[in-house]
């Protein structure tokens, strides 16, 4: 751990890359958060996509391989394809879902072609554009940092500043309507911190594997809290996280691109947070269902008891295990168990008789679970 | 109230108020299909109405034009005899239930101060004074213990408190309602329709989306039957009746052989059914 800390700190490449990885983790994990609670996950992957012609176009128009020129031309045309998307929805009879794809594969499709004629021009300068695609974090430079700063600093300010509208505005769209906000302008604004956050990510992880960095973290966050605020930390957290081992895995194995490895452990962290989050995480949800079942076992074994006991004038009359089965699968384990726990007392030839604690715990189950029956 | 316009009579001032809302040729067409077909409606201020009719008949339709959240084919909405842009701080919405997702994290507290942000300056965040607004709210809806509780964590009958605190702390005169009786249980009902009558004795103005035909007489003073078209508008005793019920409802049969003889029953108050006339 020490040695990978002195690395990251003296090798000046992997310092860049690594800082440039967190930033971009930390702005799409915060910002994938309004997109996955807006139920437009999607939209990243659209936006991310539709930014490949635009790269290609601003170097066929500029000739230039500024990243600047070309995250730009990027921002342009991942935007128009966002206002694409929405135009289609509310223009036609086209649902979101067609909507999305059909921008993406449109836009994706135009720029593959445009690559293929960049390439195929006889000019040396025009290698290397394909890096959009998958991403090349080692070609970042220092300057290329700088921007990004700035970019993900005014974005989360931005996103401070409308906090509670946005959250208004993704929580019930309509009722932020009617209280007068502007709605279509906040609608915007979110988009446009997208495409930020998307382009931003577009040298480093690259036009196919940009919308993991919004979703992922995102939906790694929620599973671990209930807040907003929390999440939108978390999901920048995360995000940061696998933006900086990311770098550091693929600078340790020969071969192995940043992006791409940075979209491995976002998965990875969103794997184990479905598997283990307390509360939402699936191991979580199957040990409750699991102990509930438990329980209603047992309380069936006790009511059972109790209501066998009734037909006599002593509750605590000994009696053979008679549970309807289909409630009870293992009366004879919940018995045990229940006989561990003091409330029955087991007699031989498999009988079983309530204990005064038990008396009074299945009387309890049984006014609690059966309203309308006698104790 | 201390938001409220200086002159609630409206323009004109002419000693009579302006009504609570006017709609004037409201058409609405979802893909050339009529939804809403050339209503017009006038509403008095202070009257707790119900809107009543089939489903598909544009009752949801009718609250989403008057709050401007889609836009008519034709039609003139005036609330206070003024616009809706003018008039927007003085009217409060509740949504239907299910409009939103309630696994949306954020608590019972939070979600009821949304209905302050109409008045949040840009820059200014939430802060004291619209938590307690909100946790006033919360009480007078029975719901002030479950404030810090995750909103998915509710009963249906509790989330629908919380869009009707969250509706109360907007301090709006007129309310548009959708469905807030929407499944919930008998007591959330009660609740409920305290709350709403508390709010007409206040001198505010109601227009509550309502499915029960059964407590229209007992909860509503007024009631606007719709079925695309404008049927009837007026107080409950005059308007609910065995005609205006068909013309409402069609000619299902077996639903009228019920209803028209409630709808007589109305005409003739002593002789209703469990008296609901305590109204």
């Amino acid at each position: 751990m020490n040695s990978l800390l002195a690395e990251l700190l003296g090798d000046h490449t992997l310092r860049t890359v690594a800082s440039g990885a967190a930033l971009l983790g930390i702005s799409s994990g915060a910002l994938g958060c309004f997109a996955m609670l807006r139920r437009q996950s999607l939209l990243g992957d659209a936006i991310s996509h539709a930014a490949l012609p635009g790269v290609a176009l601003a170097f066929m128009l500029t000739g230039s391989k500024e990243p600047l020129t070309l995250l730009l031309g990027a921002a342009l045309s991942g935007w128009l394809g966002t206002l694409l998307v929405t135009r289609i929805v509310r223009g036609s009879r086209v649902k979101l879902d067609a909507a999305l794809g059909l921008v993406l594969s449109v836009f994706f499709g135009a720029g593959l072609v445009l690559l293929t004629i960049i390439q195929s021009r006889p000019d040396a300068r025009q290698a290397g554009l394909d890096k959009f695609l998958f991403g090349n974090a080692s070609t970042l430079l220092s300057s290329d940092i700088r921007a990004m700063a700035l970019l993900a600093l005014l974005a989360l300010l931005a996103l401070l500043l409308l906090w509670p509208r946005l959250k208004l505005l993704s929580f019930d769209p309509d009722f932020a309507a009617s209280l007068g906000l502007p709605v279509r302008w906040l609608d915007l604004a979110i988009s446009t911190l997208i495409v930020i956050a998307i382009v931003m990510g577009l040298q480093t992880v690259g036009v196919v594997l940009m919308s993991a960095m919004l979703v992922a973290p995102a939906a790694a966050a929620r599973q671990w809290t209930d807040r907003l605020a929390s999440m939108v930390l978390l999901a920048g957290a995360f995000g940061a996280l696998a933006g900086i081992s990311g770098a550091l895995l693929s600078a340790r194995i020969e071969r192995l691109p940043t992006g791409p490895a940075i979209v491995v452990i976002v998965s990875l962290i969103v794997f184990f947070s479905l598997l283990f989050a307390p509360n939402r995480g699936m191991v979580f949800a199957w040990l409750r269902s699991r102990g509930q079942r438990r329980q209603l076992g047992q309380a069936t074994v006790l009511i059972s008891l109790l209501q066998l006991a009734q037909q006599h004038s002593d509750p605590f009359h000994p009696h053979q295990l008679i549970v309807p089965g289909s409630l009870s699968r293992q009366p004879r384990r919940q018995a045990a168990q229940l006989v561990r726990d003091g409330l029955l007392e087991a007699l031989p030839d498999g009988l079983y008789r309530l204990t005064a604690s038990g008396l009074s715990e299945a009387r309890r189950l049984s006014r609690e679970l059966l309203p309308g029956e006698q104790p | 109230m201390g938001k409220r316009l200086a002159d609630p009579a409206g323009p004109g001032g002419g000693g009579k108020a302006a009504p609570a809302l006017e709609v004037e040729d409201l058409t609405v067409a979802y893909n050339e299909k009529p939804v809403l077909w050339d209503v017009d409606l006038s509403v008095p201020p202070g009257v707790l109405l119900a809107v009543v009719g089939p489903n598909g008949a544009g009752k949801t339709t009718l609250i989403r034009s008057v709050l401007g959240l889609l836009q008519p084919v034709a039609g003139k909405v005036r609330i206070f005899g003024r616009s809706l842009a003018e008039a927007r701080q003085r009217v409060g919405y509740l949504p239907q239930r299910g409009s939103v997702d309630w696994d949306f994290p954020t608590t019972v507290l939070d979600t009821v101060m949304m209905g302050t942000y109409g008045q949040l300056g840009w820059l200014r965040r939430p802060g004291r004074r619209e938590r307690e607004a909100a946790m006033e709210a919360l009480s007078r809806c029975n719901m002030a213990d479950f404030a810090g509780r995750q909103i998915s964590r509710l009963s249906g009958g509790q989330q629908q408190r919380v869009f009707l605190a969250r509706a109360l702390v907007q301090q709006a005169d007129l309310y548009l309602m959708d469905e807030p009786f929407a499944a919930v249980d008998a007591t959330t009902e009660r609740a409920i329709v305290d709350v709403l009558r508390e709010l007409r004795s206040q001198g505010r103005t109601l227009l509550v989306v309502h499915h029960d035909l059964e407590t229209l007489n007992e909860y509503f003073d007024w009631v606007l039957l719709i079925n695309v078209r404008r049927i009837a508008l007026g107080p409950v005793s005059e308007v609910l009746t065995s005609e205006n019920l068909r013309l409402t409802y069609g000619g299902r049969a077996a639903f009228l052989s019920v209803e028209g003889s409630r709808g007589a029953a109305a005409d003739d108050p002593p002789a209703a059914p469990g008296g609901g006339i305590e109204a």
